[in-house]
């Protein structure tokens, strides 16, 4: 049953600037499908460079980083733009929708990018994802016309919106209130158990991690516990 | 790729911004209806300008120079062959004005394969008598039929039809200026003397005007006939032959094979009237130059807007990335709105264009030099909106390209992280 989604081996990263800092040290873990782990630390800690490393945006690291078993070492920017569309749905702290875009057209994108399905087939899965969590009176909103706890949600839809092997966030709660956090917690909580969604979140809420499967504490660059 | 999912997304942040698109756009507009207007009201002016001469000038004219004669009695005696011969006081021959044996040359002509047509011509100097004073001018046999085919005759008689010079035997057309001179009207009769002092009267049937004051001043057109018995000649005296070739280019050539050919002297249109293309090129050169200095401002204009649009829409760049989109989607995304901006602003520059030109036409521009010109000339060529139209999208297209290029560079891990 555990089969492994994503793996971490010996990962180091340095920052140059100003001064050769090295940032994450030799990080090995693993996460299996279906997982929910949560990534705790204190600020600073290097988290969320992991994150963005492991999202395969940061290719200035050491060692390796194996997605549904392929290497992503020496992949070219487009492939990797493409494993990011197929394969990781993303949801971060300042959710991030497209505001020149409605709420349903900002979750189309992806999966228009991806081009699986058919224009139609794609505004009508958008519909379906939306409805599950509860957003579909939002669709033909501009994003900037959402409050926070909206736009967390549309955001979730949208990394939902190509079936990806693993849902990554950034402090997805961070900027939430707490009755907001409690739905998006919820939600992501009810997508591992209903339909298996592995999920990666970098989180400094306590509370939050307490909640899922697995926490992975970090510590200067280093992991310190999992 | 997936080019409707680019358009889509390029025409939402076209739209999001619609003021800047459309100051974008607008300079475009501009600049491609300046160029536009500018070019085809150059060139309609130069090809008014050349037309003033070049119509009326043939391509090759034949003729006999008065001039010292090559060959001096003291080169054929065998007696100083091989030596340099000094020979001061030279006079030029009392040859005879005359094309030789015209006849025969004018056949040959007519049936070269390179010539459009040919007319002949006799000039010779005559005085006008009106009253106590006498008028120095020239008086020129023409055949009026070939001379309006070839070389726009009957545009220039502004009064009167140039066709009377043929049926209304003694006729003549006189240049304006030279009639208001004789205080002639139409119907009148002038009085002339030739230089060897034989009086003709001559019926006046029209005028012309050329645009030339001077020319007006002192020229005036009868029938070849005319002038033959006025000059107490026979049938075959010519001293002109103008020849109109089919392609102008070939002048020079054609002269010079003509020259000695026939033995006569022959002048081509690129001698005679070289100051008139060196004009018309130099014209050329500066509307295109002002045209695409034009260009050049607009597509700096785009520069600033795109790059000031990539840096308001960073956030955006940042997660269409994360979200999948490759560095080179965005650029294309971006490259897009540029050529947006450039089509959309070249078109509606071609149409103002067009419109502005036109207005330009209906200006009145009458000028007493110019006699077929009523209102600014426009020359309404589809070769100006092509250049036009193209090199708004080049421009634009270089315009995006950089600021482009650096939205596709955009790491999104700066933009999400600095948030």
């Amino acid at each position: 049953m555990s089969e492994i989604i994503l793996e971490s081996r010996s990962i180091n990263k340095n920052f140059h600037d100003p001064v050769t800092v090295q940032v994450l040290k030799d990080i090995n873990f693993r996460v299996s499908k279906g997982e929910f782990v949560s990534v705790v630390g204190k600020s600073g800690c290097g988290k969320s460079t992991l994150l963005y490393i492991l999202s395969t945006m940061d290719t200035d690291y050491t060692g390796e980083l194996l997605i549904d078993d392929i290497s992503m070492s020496g992949k070219t920017e487009s492939e990797l733009a493409r494993v990011r569309n197929e394969k990781i749905g993303f949801v971060f702290q300042f959710h991030y929708l497209l505001n020149e875009f409605s709420a349903l057209k900002n979750v189309m994108l992806p999966g228009l990018k991806l081009a699986k399905y058919s224009e139609q087939e794609v505004e009508h899965r958008a519909m379906e994802l939306m409805k599950k969590l509860s957003i579909e009176q939002l669709a033909l909103k501009k994003a900037n016309q959402l409050s926070g706890g909206e736009k967390q949600r549309v955001a979730i839809a949208r990394a939902l919106i190509n079936d990806p092997d693993i849902i990554m966030g950034d402090e997805p709660t961070g900027n939430l209130d707490k009755r907001n956090s409690e739905i998006v917690f919820d939600i992501l909580k009810q997508l591992t158990i209903e339909f298996k969604q592995t999920m990666l979140i970098v989180t400094h809420d306590p509370e939050f991690a307490e909640k899922t499967q697995r926490v992975i504490e970090m510590e200067d660059g280093r992991i310190i516990k999992q | 790729m997936n080019l409707r999912l680019i358009f889509s997304i390029s025409k939402s942040l076209l739209l999001a911004r619609l003021k800047q698109t459309v100051v974008a756009a607008v300079g475009v507009t501009f600049s491609i209806t300046m160029f536009v207007t500018l070019l085809s009201f150059m060139t309609g002016l130069n090809i008014m300008l050349d037309g003033l001469i070049l119509n009326r000038t043939p391509h090759v004219r034949l003729f006999n120079d008065i001039k010292p004669s090559k060959v001096q009695p003291i080169d054929a005696s065998p007696e100083f062959k091989g030596d340099y011969n000094f020979i001061s006081s030279i006079k030029s021959g009392a040859g005879r004005k005359e094309i030789y044996n015209s006849g025969a040359i004018m056949q040959q002509i007519n049936s070269d394969e390179r010539v459009l047509g040919l007319a002949p011509r006799i000039n010779a100097p005559v005085f006008f008598n009106d009253g106590a004073i006498e008028i120095t001018a020239s008086i020129n046999g023409v055949d009026v039929q070939e001379e309006t085919r070839l070389f726009h005759f009957n545009e220039y008689v502004t009064t009167g039809n140039p066709i009377d010079l043929k049926n209304v035997s003694n006729s003549i057309i006189l240049g304006k200026a030279l009639a208001q001179k004789l205080l002639a009207n139409v119907g009148d009769v002038v009085q002339l003397t030739t230089s060897q002092g034989e009086r003709f009267p001559l019926k006046v049937v029209g005028y012309f005007e050329s645009g030339l004051l001077d020319f007006d001043k002192t020229q005036a057109y009868a029938s070849i006939g005319t002038v033959q018995k006025i000059l107490g000649k026979d049938k075959s005296y010519v001293t002109d032959l103008q020849v109109k070739l089919k392609d102008i280019l070939l002048a020079p050539e054609v002269a010079k094979e003509y020259a000695e050919l026939f033995q006569t002297d022959a002048e081509d249109i690129q001698t005679a009237n070289s100051q008139f293309e060196t004009g018309s090129r130099v014209r050329s050169i500066i509307s295109y130059s002002v045209g695409i200095t034009l260009l050049i401002v607009a597509g700096f204009g785009i520069y600033n807007i795109l790059n000031m649009m990539i840096f308001e829409k960073m956030e955006t760049i940042a997660i269409l990335k994360a979200t999948g989109f490759a560095g080179i989607d965005v650029k294309r995304i971006f490259l897009t709105i540029a050529m947006t901006i450039g089509f959309v602003g070249g078109m509606a520059g071609l149409l103002f264009g067009f419109l502005l030109s036109s207005l330009i036409d209906q200006i009145p521009f009458n000028t007493a030099a110019l006699p077929t010109v009523t209102t600014f000339p426009i020359n309404y060529n589809i070769v100006y909106y092509f250049i036009g139209g193209i090199f708004s999208l080049i421009t634009t297209y270089f315009a995006g390209f950089f600021p482009a290029r650096k939205a596709g560079k955009v790491d999104p891990v700066v933009i999400i992280r600095g948030k």
